[in-house]
C-alpha cells in the first residue's frame, strides 16, 4: 500500500488500476454482505422472466468494488468524502464463465497544491462502460 | 399507478439504531473486494488513527436499505417496487463509519421528476451517530418504469 506523501499530479493521471473477476459465488456472499436478496442476481429463471439477459451483478457490488483500488492508493493518507454513480448497463454473470470488471482510476481534478481532488473512474465489463459520472472526491489528512 | 409527487419533502421516522459491528464491516469488505487492511485489521486502523476497522465507502447502503423499503411501503407513495431500477447513488461522508459507531438513519424524499413514461425519485438518507453528528448522507435515485415501458 501506498505511504509516500501525497505530490502534485496532472489531470489525467492514472492513480490505480484494477480488475476484479466476479463468479455467481461473488453475488451470492455480496447478497449475504449487504442484504440485498433481489433474486435477479442468483437465479437465471427469475433474470429470464423479468426479461433480462442473465443473472446480473448488484450495481451496488459494482459501485462498491469500483473505489477499492482508490481506498487502496489513499491507504492512510486520506479519506473519501464523496462518492456517486450512475448506474448505466447491467453486469451479465455467466454461470461458469463470471465477468471481469476492469477499473481505471484518473485524476479529475486537482486543489489548490495541485494533489488530486477528485478522481474519476472508468468502469467497464465486456468491453462496455456499465458506471457513468463515477467520481469520488478524496481529502487528504 | 403512478408515484405520488406529493411525496416530495416528507421525512420518515428514523429507523432503528444500526449497531456497526466489526465481524460485519470485514464481511462487507470482503464482499466488495476491499484489500486495504484497514478495513480488516483493528491494530491497522488503530494505527491510521481509528478506534476500530473502517467500513468501505458504500457500508452505508446496508442502513439505507431499511429506510428505501420505508418508502416502497409507503401506502400513498405509488411505487410499485418490480418497475423499480436503480440510477444513481451517491454517499457523502463527515468522517468514515468506524466498528461501534450507532447509527441512525432517517429518509427524506427530496424530488420526484416525470420523464418520458417513467419517473425518478430521489431520496436521502441521513446517518448521525449516537451523539448526533452527521457520519454519510446516503442519495439514490430511483426509475419507476411506467406501464408502457
Amino acid at each position: 500500500m501506498t505511504t509516500a506523501p501525497v505530490t502534485a499530479l496532472e489531470v489525467g493521471t492514472v492513480v490505480a488500476e484494477r480488475e476484479v473477476h466476479l463468479t455467481r459465488d461473488s453475488l451470492v456472499r455480496y447478497a449475504g454482505a449487504s442484504g440485498d436478496f433481489n433474486p435477479i442476481h442468483y437465479r437465471d429463471d427469475v433474470a429470464a422472466s423479468v426479461g433480462l439477459p442473465g443473472v446480473l451483478a448488484h450495481g451496488m457490488l459494482t459501485m462498491g468494488l469500483a473505489v477499492q483500488p482508490v481506498s487502496e492508493w489513499l491507504g492512510h493518507r486520506g479519506v473519501v468524502v464523496r462518492f456517486g454513480v450512475r448506474f448505466t448497463r447491467p453486469v451479465v454473470v455467466d454461470p461458469e464463465q463470471g465477468a471481469t470488471v476492469g477499473v481505471v482510476a484518473k485524476v479529475g481534478t486537482v486543489d489548490a497544491d495541485g494533489r488530486p481532488q477528485r478522481i474519476d473512474l472508468t468502469v467497464t465489463a465486456a468491453g462496455q462502460t456499465v458506471l457513468g459520472k463515477a467520481q469520488v472526491t478524496v481529502a487528504f489528512r | 399507478m403512478s408515484v405520488n409527487p406529493e411525496l416530495v419533502g416528507r421525512t420518515f421516522p428514523p429507523a432503528q439504531p444500526y449497531l456497526v459491528g466489526r465481524e460485519k464491516v470485514r464481511e462487507f469488505s470482503r464482499a466488495v473486494f476491499a484489500t486495504n487492511p484497514i478495513h480488516h485489521e483493528p491494530e491497522a486502523a488503530r494505527a491510521a488513527g481509528y478506534d476500530d476497522v473502517v467500513a468501505p465507502p458504500t457500508f452505508a447502503v446496508v442502513l439505507q436499505e431499511a429506510t428505501l423499503a420505508q418508502l416502497l411501503a409507503e401506502p400513498d407513495a405509488g411505487i410499485d417496487f418490480s418497475r423499480v431500477v436503480h440510477g444513481e447513488q451517491a454517499f457523502t461522508y463527515d468522517r468514515p463509519i468506524v466498528a461501534g459507531d450507532e447509527l441512525t438513519a432517517t429518509l427524506t424524499v427530496t424530488s420526484v421528476k416525470t420523464l418520458g413514461g417513467n419517473a425518478m425519485v430521489t431520496a436521502e438518507s441521513t446517518m448521525n451517530d449516537a451523539a448526533g453528528e452527521h457520519v454519510v448522507t446516503a442519495t439514490s435515485t430511483l426509475v419507476v418504469r411506467g406501464d408502457d415501458a
